[in-house]
This record gives C-alpha cells, structure tokens and sequence, in this order.
C-alpha cells in the first residue's frame, strides 16, 4: 500500500485519488518530500541557476560580485569590419571549443561501446554457476571501487615510457619495438585515457547487465534447450531482447558520466589538446583562465547537450525507468 | 557544479581544521611534499614556541596549477580559513587585490632582499607577498661520464647536443642500452613555459611579451630556438619527455640514465641523497646560451612567496608569520636543509650555507642571469598566456607543425587576447 500512495504522488492529484485516506497519505508525502526538494535546490538548483546567469555576464573570478549584464555575448557575437567581412567570436565560434565537444563525444562513444561489450562478455560468465562464483564477483569489482585519481595516477606511472610497466612487459614479450610516450604522444593519450576508463568502468557496466540477466526466467532457455536452439541464437533472441530493458538504462548513466568526464582526463593528460574535453576545458576557463564567464557559457552549453541527449535517449529507446518490459 | 560541491566541501573541511579558531590561531596552506613539508613543521614549531600562537598546515596538491585554482576560488569567495597563502613568482599580478599590502609592514626587511625578486612581488606599488626563497634552474651534468668520455661542460645548446649524442652513443655501444643525453620538462604544462623561454631567450628570441606588452615571440630567433628543442625528442630525449614534468625527469636522471638535466636546484639535495645512483657523481653550470645575436644564457626566474590573505581574521599575526617565513634565519635553515636558493644575497656567502650546499656560489651567477616569465606585463591573463605559449611549444615538440608555422598563429592568438592593452 505504502508503494501505491508513493507512486502517483509525481502526477499530482489525479482524478483516482478519492477515499479521504489517500489524500492524507498524498499529502504526508510531500512534507517527507520537502528536505530532499530543499537540499535539491541548495546543492543543485541555485548554483546551476547561478552559472548559466554567470553565462550572461561578464564576471571574473577578481570581481564576481561587480558582473555586468552582455546578454548572448558570450555565446556568439560578432562585428562587421569596414570591408564587409564579419568576425565572430564567444564560445559557439571556439575552435577549441568545437575540438572539446568532438573529443567528448568520441570518449564517451568508443568508452561506452567497449564497456558495453566487455560488460556483457564478463557479465555473462559471472551469471554462469561455477565454484568461486561470489569471489570473483567481489573481485571483479575492484577497479571500481578505487577512486578515480587514484587509478589516474596509478595508470599515469604504470603508462610511463622509462619506469612504466606497460612498456616493459611489451618490449619483454617483443610487442613493442621501442618504449611508447601513452599519455605524451597526441596519437596515444586518448587511448590511454579509454583503457584506463574502460577498465575502471567495465566491472560497473558488468553488474548492471549481471543484475539483469539474473530476472530472466531459467525455464525459457530450457524450452530452447529442448527445441535444440544454437546457444548464439539464444543469446540474440532471448537473452538479448530481455536483458534490454537493464541494459538501456545502465548505458544512459555511463553516458551521462562519460559526456562529463573530468578527473581522469585532468590528472592523466591534463594539457593534451587531443584528450581535452567539455568539462576539462570548462574548469580551465573557469578557474585558471580570468575567463570566468566564458567557463560559465561551456559549462551551461556542456549541461543543455548533455540535456537534450537525454531527453532524446529517453524517447527514441522508449527507455522505462520503472521496471518491466518498456 | 561539481567544482562547487567540492569547494563547499573543502571548506567545511577547512573549517572543521580550524574550528576552535581563537584569536593566535593561524592557518598556512603548503604544496610542499615530503621532505618539504616536515620542513616547514619544524620551522613552524620554532614560531609557536617564540610567539605562543598555534599554526595549522592546509597541504595541498604538489602541482601548482591545482593550488592556483584552489587558492583562487578560497579568495574569490573571501574565505576567512587560510590566513597565509605560498604563492608562486607568477602570481602576484593576478591575485594582487586579494592580499594585504606588506609594503609598510615589511619596511625594515624588504631591502635585505634582491631588488628583482621584490619588484616582481610589487603590483602597482602595492607589496603583494615576502620571497621564501628564489628558484632558478641549472644544467646538471655527470662529472663522471663527461670525464670518462674526455669532454668539458656545455656552454651552447649545439655543444650540449653532440656531447650528449657521443657520449650516450657511446655508453649504449659498452651495453648501458637506457641511457638518454638529455632530459628536461616538456609536458604541456607551466613548466615547459620555463624551458622553452630559456630556450628562446637564451637564442635571443626575447621573452615572449616584452616588459612593456610588446608581443614579441614570432621571429626567426625563437623559431630556430624552438625547432633546435625539437629535434632533441627521440634523438638525445626520449619521447616520452614530452610528458615529462620536473618529477619524471629527476627519475631519469637519478636512476643514472640521463647525462645532462635541466631542472631546479631542489634537484640537487635529492640527487646526493643516499639511494641515488649518481649521489657524488655530479655538478651543476648555467644552462647553456644560443647562437643568434644577442645569445647568452638564461634561467627562468622562479621562486616563492608568502602573503597574507584580506580575509584573514587576525592580520596582525598572519603578518607576523609571513614575515618569519621570509626572515634571513628560516632562509638560512631553508637553504642547509632543502637546497632552496635564498633571496637574500649576504646568505649566499655565509659560511654554514656554503659548507651544506656548495653548489650555491655557483648559482649566484645563474641566477644573475634569471629571466621573468611575462606575468607583470600580461597582469590577470598570464595564465592564458602561458597556456597558449606551452601549447605552441608543445605543438612544435611533438612534430605538429614547424615552429615558424606555430609562432605565427600564437602571435594572432596573443594579439587577439591583448585587444588595446594587456
């Protein structure tokens, strides 16, 4: 019962809600709701408000208080010289910028490919009964469980071209010719930002999918056993299809962490044009430049395209968060 | 967002450190690491116990650009928990309007000090921070490998570069297949902004921006200075220098495997400790010069200061601190313990100095030659500045284009970020 008053407590009253009880209990649960909505407003509402205003000023980190008003200034202006030729400038007419997004996307594309993938491969095994099965669950996990910075840096010594592992197992094992600069060379830092992602996040993406594999009914494969359909088939047409479901949803939250993607990039290859992303490039502006408006515009932009990905996500995969098939 | 989460919570943290605040009790954020750090406790102890105030060490990252933004965001929001701040050479201009003027209470002790080092703290007439003490790089070179090999220190970058190739050629022939001529700084970072001002300089490409906001940085001088530096990579240098920051290429050369470094005189210390492979086995001399006209050698001037915070609420003390950080005895004890370079000239003949660490004579003359990185001139935008600088460099380094090419279009870059004036 207490689930049922919960649930339309998001849709206001709706013409249902008759018997006197339910609208006690409806009303009971936005007072319960009111400290998280208050502590949503502190911690999230006010400074996002806050930085997408700051997007419209022209404030400094010197003088915040002292902003003044530019309107879309920050975002695209431009000014029409005597010969007719028109210069823009602001954030949208940012080369670097536009690398920043692209660098972005490409991240959060081939991290999040590879994490589902592997996610599901690892995911699979685990769902298999052996002996050991808890321990190596456990296990698996630890990659998650250390802080970012911590395996940042870890990678970052184990990726050294003199002291580095990495390199010394290769050239031992003959793969490697010579040591390889990973973070250093533009050609490698952005793979090694995605081993080093994809290895972290990989045991995330495989509990999710495991969560989910283990709600699919034992006796579907049993009857496929039965009509002696090839394991690989029953994988695209059972286990697949049924697994969708978890598996939209643990994809959005690792896009969503991967689109704003920060610490990894700012300790493992803080500078490299090649590896900067959105946010990266957004804290620079913010904090080490005397941008601090033009940090504020990328952050906002960084925050309306992470926005309308989700909005877009949700529609077009008809994603359910609330359980059950769709 | 999350910067603001994480600035909330670093300052409930602060706070929770310095919760029973009384009137003497003083807070001091410190990058410093290890040795650097018990350093500063101790001298520390010694002003608790001659003052009865108590002060509380904040560390911080070891890198300066994450100190830089944290500091900044503490003082834009007028954060009262850090009462002394140690601040880099550079930083003066930009956060000049968030510490106190020292210039009056520092009156009796500022002559002491190299004139240069006090201009470069003075904004507008306003003493921003006290030098700690001044830091200039050097050439570190094996004594023992350069005598073996029958050759004499470098005093141009083109002897530095045959000297360097024969003698790792050489010692790879006899099988010591790891070793590198040269290492340096070439990650793209504040620190390759060092080295590759040297290089310029030294080739008598200017400063970057001149003293007096001239944009100086794209002419044939810098662009042969940068393109020479380029060439190092994957000949004398390894690749991976180009990650390499001041802490990878020590590891370089304290394992033995690197026959010339230029790094700061922390180098030095560390270098002679008991677990270093070439502890007695090297010296130091003034980075070598170019060959253009007006060539000579150069060291970035680097260095740090103490200043005090507007915020603070016990100015009087914090002052009183900041003041004993840079008074002439912890400079002395500075320069025996941690190898750093005083920025008062009468210690650099004192005896007990000179017995710890007898390379400093040496430095005196290095550091006669020390060149300003342009943060006076380019005031709250060095950052940028610098940033557009490295990245030109590092472009360069890594074979993105020639230096001639990258010169160019940072010389645009800079003329759009200066508009009418700095």
């Amino acid at each position: 019962m207490a689930t049922d008053a919960m649930a339309p407590v998001g849709t206001a009253a709706t013409p249902k809600i008759r018997s006197e009880l339910m609208l006690q209990r409806v009303r009971a649960a936005r007072w319960f709701l009111v400290p998280m909505m208050i502590a949503l407003a502190i911690v999230a509402g006010w400074p996002l408000t806050r930085s997408i205003w700051f997007s419209f000023t022209d404030a400094t980190l010197n003088d915040l208080y002292g902003a003044e008003w530019v309107g879309f200034g920050n975002y695209l202006r431009w000014q029409v010289l005597e010969s007719g030729t028109v210069r823009y400038r602001g954030v949208l007419a940012d080369p670097d910028w536009w690398n920043a997004v692209w660098n972005t996307v490409r991240f959060a594309f081939w991290s999040v490919l590879w994490e589902t993938v592997l996610g599901m491969i690892v995911a699979l095994v685990l769902n298999a009964e052996f002996r050991g099965r808890g321990i190596v669950r456990a296990a698996i996990l630890i990659p998650w469980a250390i802080p970012t910075i911590v395996s940042a840096r870890m990678w970052g010594w184990m990726l050294n071209d003199q002291f580095g592992i990495i390199n010394d197992l290769g050239m031992k094992l003959g793969l490697l010719s010579a040591p390889v600069a990973w973070t250093a060379s533009a050609d490698t830092a952005m793979t090694a930002v995605l081993i080093v992602d994809i290895w972290k996040t990989t045991p995330f993406m495989a509990l999710l999918i495991l969560a989910g594999l283990q709600m699919i009914p034992k006796d579907i494969y049993e009857a496929a056993d039965i009509d002696g359909v090839h394991p690989v088939k029953q994988f695209f047409r059972i286990t697949l299809p049924l697994v969708r479901p978890a598996l939209m949803v643990a994809i959005i939250f690792r896009v969503l962490d991967a689109l704003r993607i920060f610490d990894l990039i700012y300790v493992l290859t803080p500078n490299s044009r090649s590896t900067k992303t959105m946010s990266v490039l957004a804290q620079e502006n913010l904090f080490q430049f005397n941008n601090f408006a033009e940090g504020s515009t990328q952050s906002t932009l960084l925050f309306l395209l992470i926005a309308i990905f989700t909005i877009l996500y949700i529609w077009i995969g008809k994603v359910n968060f609330e359980g059950g098939d769709r | 967002m999350k910067m603001k989460l994480l600035l909330a919570g670093l300052l409930t943290s602060v706070t929770l450190v310095g919760g029973a605040a009384q009137a003497a009790e003083l807070s001091i954020v410190s990058g410093d690491t290890g040795s650097g750090l018990a350093f500063l406790r101790s001298q520390l102890d010694r002003f608790e116990a001659d003052t009865g105030h108590t002060v509380t060490v904040v560390p911080m990252p070891s890198s300066t650009t994450d100190q830089f933004g944290q500091y900044r965001l503490w003082l834009a929001a007028g954060n009262s928990d850090i009462d002394v701040y140690q601040t880099d050479v550079i930083w003066a201009p930009q956060l000049a309007d968030q510490f106190l003027d020292l210039s009056e209470a520092a009156a009796d002790v500022v002559g002491n000090h190299f004139p240069s080092i006090i201009e470069s703290q003075t904004v507008d007439g306003k003493l921003v921070a006290l030098p700690a003490f001044t830091d200039a790089p050097a050439l570190y070179y094996r004594t023992d490998l350069l005598e073996k090999h029958g050759k004499s220190v470098p005093e141009t970058w083109a002897e530095l570069e045959t000297t360097a190739m024969e003698i790792m050629e050489a010692e790879r022939a006899e099988g010591n297949s790891e070793i590198w001529g040269f290492v340096f700084q070439g990650n793209a970072y504040e620190g390759l902004t060092c080295d590759a001002l040297e290089w310029v300089m030294s080739n008598g490409g200017g400063q970057i921006v001149e003293p007096d906001g001239t944009i100086s940085i794209n002419n044939d001088q810098a662009a042969a200075a940068i393109d020479r530096a380029a060439g190092w990579v994957g000949t004398i240098a390894p690749e991976g220098v180009l990650a390499y920051m001041e802490e990878e290429s020590r590891g370089v050369w304290q394992l033995g495997n690197a026959v010339f470094m230029r790094n700061w005189p922390y180098a030095y210390a560390l270098g002679n400790g008991d677990d270093s492979a070439v502890k007695g086995k090297f010296d130091v001399a003034p980075l070598p010069a170019g060959d253009g006209e007006g060539a000579r050698s150069a060291a970035t001037l680097g260095g740090w200061n103490v200043a005090v915070s507007k915020y603070s609420p016990d100015p009087e003390a914090a002052i009183e601190l900041a003041k004993f950080l840079a008074s002439e005895e912890v400079q002395k004890e500075r320069a025996i313990q941690q190898s750093n370079l005083p920025t008062i000239p009468s210690l650099y003949e004192d005896a007990d100095v000179l017995e710890a660490s007898p390379f400093m004579e040496n430095w005196k003359a290095i550091f006669e030659q020390a060149v300003p990185r342009p943060s006076a001139p380019t005031k709250t935008d060095y950052n940028e500045v610098s940033s557009l600088f490295w990245s030109a460099v590092h472009d360069t380094l890594s074979g993105n284009g020639s230096a001639a090419e990258n010169l160019e279009i940072l010389e645009a870059d800079l003329q759009d970020l200066k508009g009418d004036a700095w």
